[in-house]
């Protein structure tokens, strides 16, 4: 019995050194570590579209939520480990730039995209790949038991009949909160948005901690309406979740995933190659597979669940606005709301 | 090593006893080199940012002032101690009540209500969270029973922390009820004492160390832990999640420091308190001690079984609930059976190999773990030599539960990842993931440990010493046999943890390394709340077979190390 058992163990360690032999040569040559936020089911179709281009290049991902990438990589500053950030928050990797994390580079057929998805530095520093739309969940199933209406814009958020019935991302936690407190002081002005928001918190339910959850929320009957992103929304719809998504009307806050090679990377050529392949057209098609808008302008078709003039609807983001005023936005943000949430 | 020892101890006798000294500095320095490379110098560099500002400048206390200035602060602080409080007391009188139901009762069904209790510990933090608003949230099933009020919020809080500290707690009261000398009570009944009084005089003075080494430990896990607020805790602020705003949040290290720091004054009250407790400690379990053994008395028996019933009912409750949400189609529209989501279709294919990846963290972790922290805490607590070595080992012992799983992992990237640490090879390997996985779990198996040893009594290492046998054969011929209960249970408690964790791996694991348990967040990130019940009834179910597989292969161990507690 116990001889079978070492024999058996034997071969398969054997067959199994073999296997990773010969995949260890079929991949060959170089291994890039790629740090990623994109959503985990994407990540593989990622990086086998890049491998039809170039098979000699294999992707190692490390995968997690934007918050916990970005911090990850500013903690590992002194010793980069990731090669490629391919997929992160264009506001995280403005943070990483300042802090002087990003090894500029201008990809092959960079001047093909529109110049708003690209760093203006030259070279740049980074460079976007699709956006990502801020957008209203709304559960037509709970909506209609409970006698909440459809809202259509963010200004009918602060009706009383959507009082206890809105969900959203706490800015101090979520990246996508942020993008919301930021995206309304930069669409009605700052101190308009702050009334905005002092009629909206008394019809807040509560503040989650991710950017996800309120559209995750909505579309599990546990909220009527969860302000989050399109994407998350599109997705939900399709796995059969009972939402609208809502884009509302007085215009769109957004941020962008974009890519960038870090600095000491071991691997500058083969991180080269990726950031030409992410920069081009099939790159930007496979991204108009789940994003509406995408960096390359004549690329992006219409795709289900978003409207047709998104492009429009979206705001003109002020990056750098967003990023320099954040310490004090968040602050007066937590002084206004986040003393008082005593649980209801 | 061998060689040399045996070279020792030939030229004389008197020469032995300075060489097992010198070893058992050897092993003190080795325990303490650990301490130091995997926890006290992570954190040094972790906790030096909260005087620093964001450039690395050192600003002494200006992070802490502004931190005080903050308003929500004061309601921080309150909700912690309240929501730890709270928990400390429900889960440490149900926990004694269900332990001395085990340990001091007849009750009927005691091998499998302990297996029951078990259950929390074998799924991840996540499995309550989501279980819980399935049966409280605004479309549960049992929402009723909240009379109205939130899941999300305190009252889930409270829930959630509850089911998962349940089991650390009942395993530190098994272990100190479980070793009793039967003669004490013997006595008790032949002077006639009352049951209530010889409960007073004779049982809680002798589980004192292991109810206050209970205490702190809940109120610990409860004030530290961020898992269940995160998910559950809706806008109801805490220290802990306080620090997921400013670390994750704001990547803001700085702040997220700061919080630590505050977050860190429990464990240095805890050690101060532990102290204070183990001097007025005496051994219970005396070398001629005889084990309890309770008569059976219907009344009591089923009383206990009753309440540990329905303890076990509501752990049946959460857990039935998530294997049901792992095998609905979508919550709560479309009720109808499917096993889609084994197929773990948001993670893109390699759900089963993180779940892989577990499995070998979880096996290292278990294996060393469990030698080397007994091991260490052998030393603290037997060898008499070395004190200031032997309390500042324990002190660090102490601390990894005060340590919120998020700043560890944060503390091992500054630490390990530094380009001039020689140790920098590790990162990203399974090997810092098992190191930073043993030393989170660290305080309560070494605690498990102390209690077990506490009972023994020191007469056995006297009675050794003076038949001139070396210590590490008393080691292993007398302690560790008559210990293996509590050894046993520290090695399952090791794996499941490990099977289970999050909080400080999330930023460890590397392109090879993804864990099963960091797979079940990310599936619920992503709003597949049935992947993610999927993937978190699969690490139960693992934990499950291990433990099955654990208890059938020390069975005939036990049987034969443990045959003298029998009469």
């Amino acid at each position: 019995m116990k001889n079978t058992l070492i024999h058996t163990l034997k071969k398969a360690t054997l067959a199994l050194s073999v296997a990773t032999a010969l995949t260890a040569q079929a991949l060959s040559a170089t291994e890039l570590t790629v740090y990623t936020a994109v959503e985990s089911d994407d990540l593989q179709k990622y990086a086998q579209r890049f491998n039809q281009a170039h098979p000699d290049i294999s992707v190692r991902w490390v995968r997690d939520s934007t918050g916990v990438m970005t911090a990850r990589l500013l903690a590992e500053k002194e010793n980069p480990r990731a090669d490629v950030i391919w997929g992160l928050a264009a506001t995280s990797l403005l943070m990483l730039d300042a802090e002087d994390m990003l090894h500029p580079y201008a990809p092959v057929g960079v001047e093909n995209l529109d110049p708003k998805f690209v760093d203006q530095n030259t070279p740049p520093a980074w460079v976007g790949m699709d956006a990502w739309v801020a957008a209203i969940c709304y559960n037509t199933i709970e909506g209609e038991k409970q006698g909440v209406p459809m809202p259509t814009s963010w200004e009918d958020l602060t009706r009383p009949e959507y009082q206890g019935h809105v969900i959203m991302p706490n800015p101090s936690s979520s990246g996508t909160g942020y993008l919301d407190v930021a995206s309304w002081i930069q669409l009605f002005g700052e101190e308009k948005a702050w009334e905005y928001m002092d009629g909206l918190h008394n019809n807040i339910s509560r503040y989650t901690h991710s950017g996800s959850a309120p559209c995750n929320l909505a579309a599990s009957g546990e909220a009527v309406v969860g302000v989050s992103f399109a994407f998350r929304a599109a997705r939900l719809k399709s796995q059969g979740a009972p939402i609208e998504i809502v884009f509302p009307s007085e215009g769109l806050g957004w941020d962008m995933e974009a890519a960038a090679i870090v600095k000491g990377t071991q691997n500058l050529e083969a991180a080269q190659t990726l950031m030409d392949w992410i920069v081009s057209r099939e790159a930007n098609e496979m991204y108009n597979e789940g994003y509406a808008v995408v960096a390359m302008p004549g690329v992006a078709k219409p795709i289900e669940n978003y409207p047709l003039d998104i492009v429009e609807r979206m705001i003109d983001n002020d990056f750098s606005f967003a990023a320099v005023n954040r310490d004090r936005i968040l602050q007066e943000w937590q002084r206004r709301y986040d003393g008082k949430t005593e649980a209801r | 090593m061998s060689v040399s020892l045996s070279a020792l101890k030939v030229p004389a006798l008197r020469y032995r006893f300075s060489s097992e000294t010198l070893l058992k500095l050897l092993f003190l320095l080795a325990a303490l080199a650990l301490m130091l490379i995997g926890l006290a110098l992570p954190l040094y560099t972790m906790l030096l940012k909260s005087l620093q500002n964001g450039a690395g400048d050192f600003i002494g206390l200006a992070n802490y002032r502004h931190y005080f200035s903050t308003p929500a602060l004061a309601n921080s602080i309150f909700n912690s101690f309240y929501i730890a409080i709270l928990t400390m007391v429900l889960v440490v009188s149900l926990a004694f009540m269900c332990a001395y139901g085990i340990t001091r009762t007849c009750m009927p069904g005691k091998r499998f209500f302990r297996v029951l209790t078990l259950l929390p510990i074998l799924a991840p933090s996540l499995l309550p969270a989501i279980s819980l608003v399935y049966i409280f949230g605004n479309q549960g099933y049992l929402k009723e029973l909240l009379g109205g009020a939130s899941i999300y919020g305190p009252i889930g809080i409270v829930i959630g922390m509850c089911f998962w500290i349940f089991p650390h707690a009942l395993m530190i009261l098994v272990t100190a009820l479980s070793n009793s000398d039967a003669r004490l009570y013997e006595a008790a009944k032949a002077m006639k004492t009352s049951a209530f009084r010889t409960f007073m005089t004779v049982t809680l003075p002798g589980v004192r160390y292991g109810l206050m080494s209970c205490s702190f430990v809940v109120f610990t896990l409860a004030i530290t832990d961020f898992g269940v607020p995160k998910v559950i805790g809706g806008q109801y602020n805490l220290l802990a999640t306080d620090i997921y705003k400013q670390v994750v949040g704001q990547q803001n290290f700085q702040m997220g420091a700061v919080v630590s720091v505050i977050l860190l004054l429990p464990a240095v009250f805890t050690f101060i308190a532990d102290r204070w407790v183990q001097r007025r400690q005496t051994s219970q379990l005396s070398a001629r001690a005889v084990p309890y053994q309770p008569e059976p008395s219907r009344v009591r028996d089923w009383t206990f079984a009753l309440l540990c019933y329905a303890v076990a009912g509501f752990i049946l409750l959460i857990i039935g609930t998530a294997v049901y949400a792992s095998l609905i189609q979508f919550w709560p529209y479309n009720l109808s059976f499917t096993l889609q989501h084994y197929r773990f279709d948001g993670l893109g294919g390699n759900g089963w190999e993180s779940w892989f990846n577990s499995l070998k963290m979880a096996g290292g972790v278990a294996l060393i773990g469990t030698l080397v922290i007994f091991t260490n805490a052998w030393l603290v607590e037997k060898s008499k030599e070395f004190p200031v070595l032997r309390q500042s080992v324990h002190l660090f012992s102490i601390l990894p539960m005060a340590v919120p799983g998020m700043v560890l992992g944060l503390a091992y990237i500054f630490f390990f990842n530094h380009p001039s640490n020689p140790l920098n090879f590790l990162y990203g390997t399974l090997a810092i993931l098992i190191l930073n996985t043993l030393i989170h779990f660290y305080t309560v198996c070494h605690l498990t440990s102390m209690t077990a040893l506490k009972q023994l009594d020191p007469e056995f290492e006297s009675v050794g010493a003076s038949l001139k046998v070396p210590f590490w054969r008393t080691y292993t011929r007398v302690t560790l046999p008559v210990s293996l209960p509590a050894v046993l249970d520290i090695s399952v408690y090791l794996f499941v943890n490990a099977m289970t964790t999050v909080s400080a791996v999330v930023f460890l694991y590397g392109p090879d390394t993804r864990l099963a348990s960091v797979s079940v967040l990310h599936l619920d990130e992503a709003g597949y709340f049935a992947s993610a019940a999927a993937m978190a009834v699969l690490i139960l179910l693992t934990s499950m077979a291990v433990k099955v597989m654990h208890a059938g292969v020390t069975f005939l161990l036990l049987r034969k190390a443990q045959s003298w507690r029998q009469r």
